[in-house]
């Protein structure tokens, strides 16, 4: 019930903010939907911590740990986002850059993306799981060119041609699964579910699976933005609007790489080898290397945080390649910290870029004397996202180094090496944006502070505490993906 | 008698669907090239309904009749339409050369044709020689994708990777269940109409659907 | 099963091969006639061209060498050599066992190599262009036509003609894709091979376009004969070599004398029809720019690996 509420919600709310259109109530209609989709998650988190994972619609819905954990915070980043959204949108309106059909569209495609998420999530068919992976990518492609502006349609274009590109391969994978689980589990839909497939994979045939695997691993991974794969994801961050970047890195990248873990856990299982695993630490260290060398080129402030979420995503990628009980849980962790921190940072760099009118980093400066809130949030916000010790993404990082030491002590150095160059990185490029004197073209505007908040002090307390329900969540996420 | 006269309905079905493939790789005019891509999808559309006929598996010819409306009928006419609203020039310009690409894509065919093979050992139906054209398909539309400059050839491109994806599904397995070939289905339908309003927006901005134009966010700026 | 008959099949289709092939060539330049509303000149105006050009002169250039005067001999033998080995008429042919495919394209290769030749040897410009442009084009078909031959040769398990065209003859081969292919590949090599339009213009002596014509332009009188009867020969046996590989039905099995007489029967109607289709494609086209014709030879290359790939693949 709470699950088919949590899933329906953002559904009707899309329509309904289709037809409501640009009211003046409208932005606190999402606000308020968001919060019942919120509240649906936890009821269904609590749920699943009571009683263990939930099989339901005919086996259509599946929950586990792992995949709650991941709607509870995909409902609630969506929701801080709606929050942010209000002010930022309204105030670009003001702006002239968007106008009454576009915020129709934004506040409809926003709910229909968070809708088309939490069916990744939930769901227990993979095909299902593929369709609503294109559904998010077709949701938000036209809210990236929202803004019309050519550079804007290159990004959207882009992110349309090579992700659909990408997402190809993941159905031929798929494709290939099912011709595996077929031979065993019987035609119909009850071989591509996934409660079916995880009970017979030691039995599915290897050499298949591991030729599905390679086109999962290009189809998802283009999602995750894995590198080679990840050109469309730097411009789509950068050119859309920042609430879309928020929810782009904070969720959607973290929800295809749940699909990618998904299908990595059967395909071990198949071969009984670290041959997936291998692929998904191959794809991790060349991320994490080549996007913090990428962070020190960068000239605009959202490119340069997608950036970093490409090496996030490459060292939760690894961490999950790694496998191990302190890899996963390190890497569970660490897309937690990376969605929290990572979307608070762009709720503050959506502010500065307003109150510069510009997303040029050169031009941006002054934060702290010109708006102490901005300036503070996102210094700390920067160095959370770089790994410095108070923070939540400190303690990940360091479950993930430490497992790594311990298994594959010649691949640390990479790791190392990547860490601390995206920190240089990170760290100057912020610290000139921070300091200095107030530029005459900033204006300072009201920032939507809640949420940003909410985040930090999250990101903060997780660093200390780890709340007994979570870390059982972690743990039985664990022995789940083992 | 009759098994044998569909599987060699089927694989003469393989072999058109490989040649509209090469086809569309060869072509430079667009509305022959949209053209083409009905074909293609009829091909499929036949294929599928005599797989459907071979295997009885009835739900294959719901996806046969998905695919002709889809495929042959609707995508084709809202391309014709695009490209006629648009006053698209006949002929597109290609980065490599054609007999070139011609050459790759047999390789392609020829490395699909390896990739596949464990697939080929294991499979006990009749149309799992075709999964290697399948495959091939889908890699030719990708390599349509990465040669032409042009938006709505990238496009076709697109949507013929999705057709061999869907001959992929029907050749491995005699189609994916229905509520996965209908959700598929969906996310074209969708994609078709974003592309279409991409389309308007390239050509208002840009004054032209050549992609090369949209060059601005690389990384060596 | 006498030696003899054999020998008098081999004797009745070399003459059948020498005499024809003229016909054959009047055929397609009449209904081509035909097809552009002209008025034609009748099937026989090759034979009347071919006695004409025997009774003139023979007019050599100075610096003509043995190549030159060679040339025209080498060519109308390997025609005639070609032409006693391919199952036309009967598959019980004294040479037949001979007739291994490869070596049939080497032995045309060879001719055209000493064409080329001789169009270089007086060292006048379109004799050279003419050479260049021939050796271009033959770059393209010769894999083409290899490509094709093995998909047939695959499909025949052999690439002895002979065991080829009985395995077509005999077996219910059904609907084929990759002879489909090779089918669609070898039309597109014959159209060049015999330097048609797209690819030549038998009938023009526009120096910026003809290709064939500007190699044998210093050949006069018997010399000029013996190439143009080797040309229209060629032509005739790349036919009937597609006739054998596509459409073997009804070739004698036999040396039985009924059987031959229906052999040469069907034959002749095959021809008709294929010419019919020759001479439809070619009033459908333009001819093409010379560098166009690396993708219309390209095309039947593809075609060919096609058909190789496919055989492989789906068969």
């Amino acid at each position: 019930m709470t699950l088919l509420v949590l899933i329906i919600t953002p559904f009707v709310l899309a329509l309904v903010l289709a037809f409501i259109g640009d009211r003046r109530f409208a932005p606190e209609v999402n606000i308020l939907g968001s919060f019942l989709t919120f509240m649906a998650s936890v009821a269904l988190a609590l749920d699943v911590y009571r009683y263990g994972p939930i099989i339901a619609g005919g086996k259509f819905f599946f929950v586990d740990a792992f995949s709650v954990y991941l709607s509870v915070l995909t409902a609630f980043v969506s929701m801080t986002t709606a929050v942010f959204s209000r002010r930022y949108m309204q105030r670009e309106r003001e702006h002239g850059r968007v106008g009454h059909v576009h915020m129709r569209f934004y506040h409809a495609m926003f709910q229909m993306f968070t809708f088309a998420m939490l069916l990744c999530l939930l769901t227990n068919n993979i095909g299902v799981l593929w369709i609503a992976m294109e559904l998010a990518t077709l949701s938000t492609v036209l809210l990236v060119s929202l803004y019309r502006t050519p550079n804007a349609i290159e990004a959207a274009w882009k992110y349309f041609i090579l992700c659909g590109v990408g997402i190809a391969q993941a159905l031929f994978g798929t494709v290939l699964l099912y011709f595996a689980a077929e031979k065993i589990i019987g035609e119909g839909g009850e071989a591509l579910l996934w409660t079916n497939l995880i009970e017979v994979s030691g039995r599915l045939e290897p050499t298949i699976l591991s030729l599905a695997f390679v086109f999962l691993v290009v189809g998802y991974g283009t999602k995750v933005g894995l590198v080679p794969l990840h050109n469309w994801l730097p411009d789509a961050h950068s050119e859309g609007p920042t609430p879309i970047s928020a929810v782009l890195s904070g969720l959607l990248l973290n929800v295809a790489l749940y699909a990618l873990v998904r299908c990595k856990v059967l395909v071990d299982g198949s071969t009984h080898t670290h041959y997936a695993g291998n692929i998904m630490m191959g794809f991790g260290i060349i991320s994490i290397l080549v996007a913090s060398f990428s962070i020190f080129r960068q000239k605009d402030i959202k490119r340069m945080f997608s950036y970093s979420s490409i090496e996030h995503m490459g060292i939760a990628t690894f961490a999950f390649g790694l496998g191990g009980s302190i890899a996963t849980f390190g890497a569970l962790l660490h897309m937690l910290m990376h969605s929290l921190t990572k979307s608070s940072i762009f709720f503050t760099v959506g502010h500065a870029c307003q109150m510069h009118r510009t997303q040029e980093i050169a031009k941006i400066k002054g934060l702290f004397k010109g708006d102490s809130f901005v300036g503070w949030t996102l210094m700390l916000g920067a160095m959370a996202i770089a790994g410095m010790p108070p923070f939540g993404i400190f303690t990940s990082e360091f479950l993930i180094f430490t497992a790594a030491i311990k298994d594959v002590p010649l691949l640390t150095p990479f790791i190392l090496i990547g860490l601390g160059v995206a920190f240089a990185g990170l760290l100057r490029k912020v610290q000139y944006m921070v300091s200095g004197d107030v530029p005459s073209y900033s204006k300072p505007l009201p920032a939507a502070r809640t949420p940003v908040i909410l985040h930090m002090v999250l990101v903060l307390i997780l660093a200390f505490y780890m709340p007994n329900f979570l870390n059982k969540w972690f743990q039985t996420a664990v022995e789940l993906l083992r | 008698m009759k098994l044998q006269l569909m599987a060699q309905v089927n694989s003469f079905m393989a072999a058109l669907v490989l040649i509209a493939a090469f086809a569309m790789l060869a072509q430079r005019k667009i509305k022959s090239l949209v053209a083409l891509f009905a074909w293609q999808g009829l091909f499929l559309s036949i294929n599928t309904a005599v797989v459907g006929l071979v295997a009885a598996k009835h739900h294959l010819y719901i996806s046969s009749l998905l695919t002709l409306s889809l495929k042959v009928i609707l995508l084709p006419y809202i391309l014709h339409v695009l490209v006629a609203r648009l006053k698209i020039r006949n002929e597109i310009e290609t980065i490599v050369n054609i007999p070139t690409t011609m050459l790759i894509g047999i390789a392609i065919v020829i490395f699909s044709y390896h990739l596949t093979a464990p697939v080929r050992e294991m499979s006990t139906l009749i149309t799992r020689s075709t999964l290697a054209v399948a495959l091939a398909s889908v890699m030719i539309g990708l390599l349509m994708m990465i040669t032409r400059k042009h938006a709505v050839t990238q496009i076709i491109g697109f949507l013929a990777m999705e057709n061999g994806l869907f001959f992929a599904a029907t050749s491995a397995t005699y189609g994916m269940p229905l509520v996965v070939e209908l959700g598929v289905a969906l996310d074209v339908l969708i994609a078709a109409f974003i592309f279409g309003i991409f389309f308007f927006q390239i050509s208002t901005t840009f004054d032209s659907l050549n992609v090369e134009q949209m060059k601005n966010l690389r990384e060596d700026n | 099963m006498k030696p003899l008959r054999y020998i008098l099949i081999e004797i009745l289709q070399v003459f059948i091969v020498i005499a024809v092939a003229p016909a054959f060539s009047g055929w397609v330049d009449m209904l081509k006639c035909w097809s552009q509303g002209r008025t034609s000149a009748g099937v026989l105006q090759p034979y009347r061209d071919i006695a004409k050009l025997f009774v003139k002169n023979v007019v050599l250039a100075h610096n003509a060498s043995w190549i030159f005067r060679f040339t025209p001999y080498l060519v109308f033998g390997t025609c005639v050599v070609v032409g006693s080995v391919i199952p036309i008429i009967s598959m019980n042919l004294f040479l037949a066992s001979s007739a291994d495919i490869i070596v049939l394209i080497a032995v045309f290769a060879t001719a055209r190599f000493f064409t080329a030749l001789a169009g270089m040897d007086i060292g006048t410009a379109f004799g050279g262009m003419g050479s260049s442009r021939e050796m271009m084009i033959a770059s393209l078909t010769e894999p083409a036509i290899l490509m094709a031959i093995f998909t047939v040769s695959l499909a025949g398990r052999s690439t002895s003609l002979l065991h080829i065209v009985h395995a077509f003859a005999s077996g219910a081969l059904g609907l084929r894709p990759s002879i489909v292919f090779a089918s669609t590949a070898f039309i597109l090599v014959v159209i060049a091979e015999a330097g048609r339009i797209p690819v030549d213009n038998p009938s023009t002596h526009l120096e910026l376009t003809m290709i064939h014509e500007a190699m044998i332009l210093e050949y006069s009188g018997r010399h000029l004969a013996l190439i143009q009867w080797g040309s229209m020969i060629r032509f005739f046996l790349f036919v009937t070599l597609g006739i054998a590989c596509f459409l073997p039905w009804g070739i004698a099995a036999t040396d039985n004398a009924g059987e031959v007489a229906i052999s040469v029967f069907l034959m002749v109607i095959k021809l008709g029809v294929i010419g019919v289709v020759l001479v439809l494609i070619e009033t459908g086209l333009a001819k093409m720019r010379l560098f166009r014709l690396t993708e219309f030879l390209g095309a039947a290359f593809l075609m060919a690996t096609l058909g190789v790939i496919s055989s492989i693949i789906l068969e």
